[in-house]
């Protein structure tokens, strides 16, 4: 609980509609998309300005208290859980688009923007902003920006990382800094608008960005292909991507997430077929044509069933939109489900999924596998029940050991989700003992109160899982 | 006293496993016109609120004012329900939680006489429906009215019920108010068999849309039964928490319907339509009635669906831009869409125009508007600067609420002149009836 005084204090700049500590408020703010972790927060803050980002800074400093940047709360890591409590940051006052600018072919936003409405202005501009995380159409672009959101046209386009340009952000020392600007070309100094983004808000709290807009390409087209397993789709990929094409988005689905995807949607999905591959090119019409063609060729030499193009934009909409909601449509299966975003070379994509597979048999758990095949990040997806302890350990078990492999093989514990706190036991795997003592550094440099989102990325414990059991740990 | 405790009801009958079920993706919430209204706020919201109810069930948070303020707040629009991907089913769990709060609850004594007078006595019987509206009508029909209005008394009252007591339809006169007979319509040789579940609202306040439903469906081929033993649906008291009442009315009409073998049960009211959808979640503690609440309400459907099916004969209007505001019920809970919109594009004379945001609830919502006024009204006149900019020229609705609250809201935007509410089904009867008047002078 706060003090009277700090209370005080920090309605002192927001006002008293902007701050509250009611119970209400701490419960509906102790969350995010990530199951199994909750904590209440001493009080919710929302700020409407730079300057109120700095005084709230100050005080917070001042008294110790610790501040959780949050945007919609739709992270998977428990990036925004106030873990150690404090107080939760939320940026509903600061949601502005502030500029287009076409000469220069960026956007400058506050730190509240919905992903979809940035989507749809650059569209509107006739101008294209390809970051599109499955949960666009609530996260807010801070929040992408702070978790390094990816999406399905990662393979091609890239991450939010490959489209922030700029940033402004108060420091742990309540002084502003502004990183980068509109510039393709920038070398003065330390990239920290790369440290920052994804940096989960341990660094600094973003207060506008700079964002990268490209020209709307002119054409795009969507497929769909049935195989018989998982390994005919991964094994298409990878020639797809031999045969020097990148599409805009190469996902794959497996049968079980096909059946729970088509229960909600119900588009009338393949729900018999083994495993499908959603494809899709944009860019010029020849290209495009051409493309699409030479993919449903691979599909087939690599033993597809059949390949479905979409007719209209409709149907094409609907079918990635349908895979935008496969994580949730597994949640119907059972009580809790458990999401990890393994990440590999795409070169060892079939290796990884029938690894995965042959886990879930060797600890009896139910994992389904969906994920962008295009650039190796997986999303083996854990059904399971946290009341139930004894399977909940065999899950912990199973994830354990596709982090390892993952690991092995080149790749990485997470490739879109972040770290937070579900993933930090697992960061040394990744970046060994120096490279997470090297990033300690930084953080001990920049926030040496260790007041900004504490207890995140960086775990107490190594390897061991922390948190599963349980529902709530509020 | 020996009764259990609100927490203890709250864990016992608020469905546990519903609540485990929202993974707290965050995909409703630019679905909820309160989250929206409230500029973010996540305890207005689907997930915000299933938080704190499993936060009662959990024992870590009071089951106080502030619980009950979120979820009388939550207009029950179900606009969440679409675009949950896991299923979960919000409506079920809001009312669980609704009725055990209600039943703890010592109102004031002037609240639990109204709540009474509505609930236990008004609502539950269709004998006393038709007194109020034998006494309505009497109060039009004199000076009362006049003076009423005159006074400002009603300004005094919560809400919107100024507004409302203004756009209400007048009363018809109690001899046309009369019910159908309960062979409303015959055929020699019907298309289907429909039974009509003309509602207490309807058939009081709505009459002439219930005869204008009677007449469409006598014109696309259908033979109509009225059973005369049928009740309100249930779905307000449903709403408010008064399980016991919702239930005794479903089995009245699960009863009435029964006697009669029809293929298709129609109601011209969404939120009625909802209503009698739920039967077998009303009824599932009762395995002697669920089975006959399910038979029941597979047949429940609304006119729009029915009459999109059995083709109706030439329609025509007047030239005009025309838009619809989707009843929420209708769509998120009956799951009926677009059949509306399809019966207006084979209007001749209509052009169709799409409400912006209309999957977003006009704040009605039952007695929303009246219980709730600050967050209706806000709703609503984002509503209205939706129609403002598409300049329609006439707003379909599907219900009788949504009816009333378009009236309200252009009756406050000073719209009257230029843009006018009308029920599918009346504005459909119209269009018949033109095209058929025109059709007699050509030839």
């Amino acid at each position: 609980m706060l003090d009277q005084t700090i209370k005080e204090q920090l309605t002192a700049i927001t006002g008293e509609e902007r701050f509250s500590d009611t119970h209400e408020q701490r419960v509906v703010y102790s969350y995010d998309a990530t199951p199994g972790f909750q904590s209440e927060p001493d009080g919710v803050i929302r700020p409407a300005s730079v300057q109120e980002v700095q005084q709230i800074i100050n005080v917070c400093r001042e008294h110790r208290i610790p501040v959780i940047p949050r945007g919609s709360g739709t992270n998977l890591c428990a990036g925004t859980v106030p873990s150690q409590g404090g107080i939760v940051m939320v940026f509903t006052h600061m949601n502005q688009i502030l500029e287009v600018d076409k000469e220069n072919l960026t956007m400058t936003v506050q730190p509240g923007v919905i992903t979809l409405d940035i989507t749809k202005r650059a569209e509107a501009e006739g101008l294209f902003y390809p970051p599109d995380p499955s949960s666009m159409k609530i996260s807010t672009i801070a929040g992408n920006i702070n978790e390094n959101s990816g999406g399905l046209r990662g393979l091609k386009y890239g991450v939010t990382k490959d489209y922030v340009l700029g940033l402004e952000a108060v420091l742990a020392n309540g002084e502003v800094i502004r990183t980068g600007g509109k510039l393709a070309k920038d070398t003065a100094g330390y990239d920290f608008t790369k440290l920052l983004t994804g940096a989960e808000g341990t660094l600094g709290i973003v207060t506008e960005a700079i964002l990268k807009l490209v020209p709307k390409p002119e054409t795009k087209q969507t497929a769909l292909a049935l195989f018989h397993n998982m390994e005919q789709a991964a094994e298409s990929v990878s020639a797809i991507i031999a045969d020097k094409i990148i599409p805009a988005t190469l996902e794959f689905v497996d049968q079980p997430t096909l059946q729970a995807v088509e229960d909600f949607a119900q588009i009338g999905l393949p729900v018999e077929a083994g495993a499908v591959l959603l494809m899709e090119q944009d860019g010029e019409p020849e290209v495009v044509q051409r493309h699409m063609e030479a993919m449903q060729q691979i599909c087939k030499e690599h033993g597809a069933i059949s390949v479905r193009l979409a007719q209209n934009e409709e149907e094409a909409a609907a079918l990635t939109e349908a895979r935008r909601s496969a994580l949730t449509a597994l949640a119907r299966r059972r009580p809790t489900t458990l999401l990890e975003d393994a990440t590999v070379p795409r070169s060892k994509l079939a290796e990884m999924v029938r690894f995965i597979e042959e886990t879930a048999a060797a600890y009896e758990v139910e994992i389904c596998t969906f994920g962008h095949a295009g650039d190796g990040n997986l999303h083996p997806t854990c059904m399971t029940d946290v009341r139930d302890h004894a399977e909940m350990e065999r899950v912990e078990e199973a994830f354990a050991a596709i982090f390892a492999k993952a690991v092995d093989l080149g790749g990485t514990i997470t490739g879109e989700h972040g770290v937070g706190e579900m993933k930090s036991p697992y960061l040394e795997w990744k970046l060994g003992h120096a490279g997470v003592e090297a990033m300690k550094a930084v953080k001990q440099a920049l926030d040496p109160d260790n007041i900004l989102n504490p207890g995140k990325i960086f775990a107490k414990d190594t390897k061991k899982r922390i948190v599963l059991g349980g529902g709530s740990r509020g | 006293m020996g009764k259990s405790s609100l927490k203890e009801d709250f864990k016992s009958r608020v469905d546990y496993e519903e609540l485990m079920n929202c993974t707290r993706c965050g995909f409703c919430l630019p679905a909820c016109p309160t989250y929206i209204q409230t500029g973010g706020n996540e305890a207005s919201s689907p997930r915000g609120r299933i938080a704190l109810m499993k936060a009662v069930a959990d024992g870590k948070k009071e089951p106080d004012e502030e619980v009950e303020a979120q979820l009388n707040e939550c207009l029950g629009c179900r606009a969440c329900e679409p675009a949950c991907p896991s299923g979960v089913n919000y409506g079920h769990i809001l009312e669980q939680a609704r009725a055990v709060i209600q039943e703890h609850k010592s109102h004031s004594l002037p609240i639990r006489m109204l709540r009474k007078a509505v609930f236990q006595w008004l609502f539950l019987d269709r004998s006393r429906m038709e007194t109020v509206h034998r006494m309505r009508w009497m109060y039009e029909k004199t000076p009362v009215q006049k003076l009423m209005r005159k006074s400002g008394a009603f300004r005094m009252l919560p809400g919107e019920a100024a507004i409302m007591e203004r756009v209400m339809p007048g009363a018809a006169p109690p001899k046309k108010a009369v019910r159908p007979p309960v062979q409303a319509v015959f055929q020699d040789n019907p298309i289907k068999k429909v039974a009509f579940f003309d509602g207490c609202l309807m058939s009081t306040m709505f009459t002439e849309t219930n005869q204008n439903t009677l007449y469409l469906l006598e014109k696309s081929g259908c033979e109509v039964v009225v059973p005369d033993t049928q009740q309100c649906c249930g779905a307000l008291h449903a709403h408010a928490g008064e399980t016991d009442g919702a239930v005794k009315l479903a089995k009245q009409n699960i009863e009435a319907f029964e006697q009669i073998d029809a293929d298709f049960i129609v109601t011209n009211a969404g939120g009625c339509g909802a209503g009698l959808k739920e039967y077998p979640f009303l009824l599932k503690e009762e395995p002697e009635w669920v089975e006959r609440a399910k038979a029941f309400s597979a047949k429940v459907g609304d006119i729009s669906t029915l009459l999109v099916e059995l083709e109706l004969p030439p329609m025509k209007l007047e030239a005009e831009l025309v838009t619809y505001q989707p009843s929420c019920h209708l769509e998120n809970v009956m799951k009926e869409k677009g059949n509306v919109e399809k019966l207006l594009r084979s209007i001749d004379g209509v052009t169709y125009a799409a409400m912006p945001d209309k999957e977003q609830c006009c704040g009605s919502a039952g007695i929303y508007n009246l219980v709730q006024p600050e967050m209706a009204m806000k709703i609503l006149d984002k509503k209205m600067t939706d129609v403002r900019h598409i300049q329609a020229g006439i707003i379909v609705t599907s219900n009788p609420g949504c009816l009333l609250q378009m009236k309200a809201g252009i009756e406050r935007e000073g719209l009257t002149e230029s843009v006018r509410a009308v029920h599918i089904v009346d504005l459909a009867a119209e269009a018949l009836k033109q095209a058929e008047l025109a059709g007699t002078a050509a030839k």
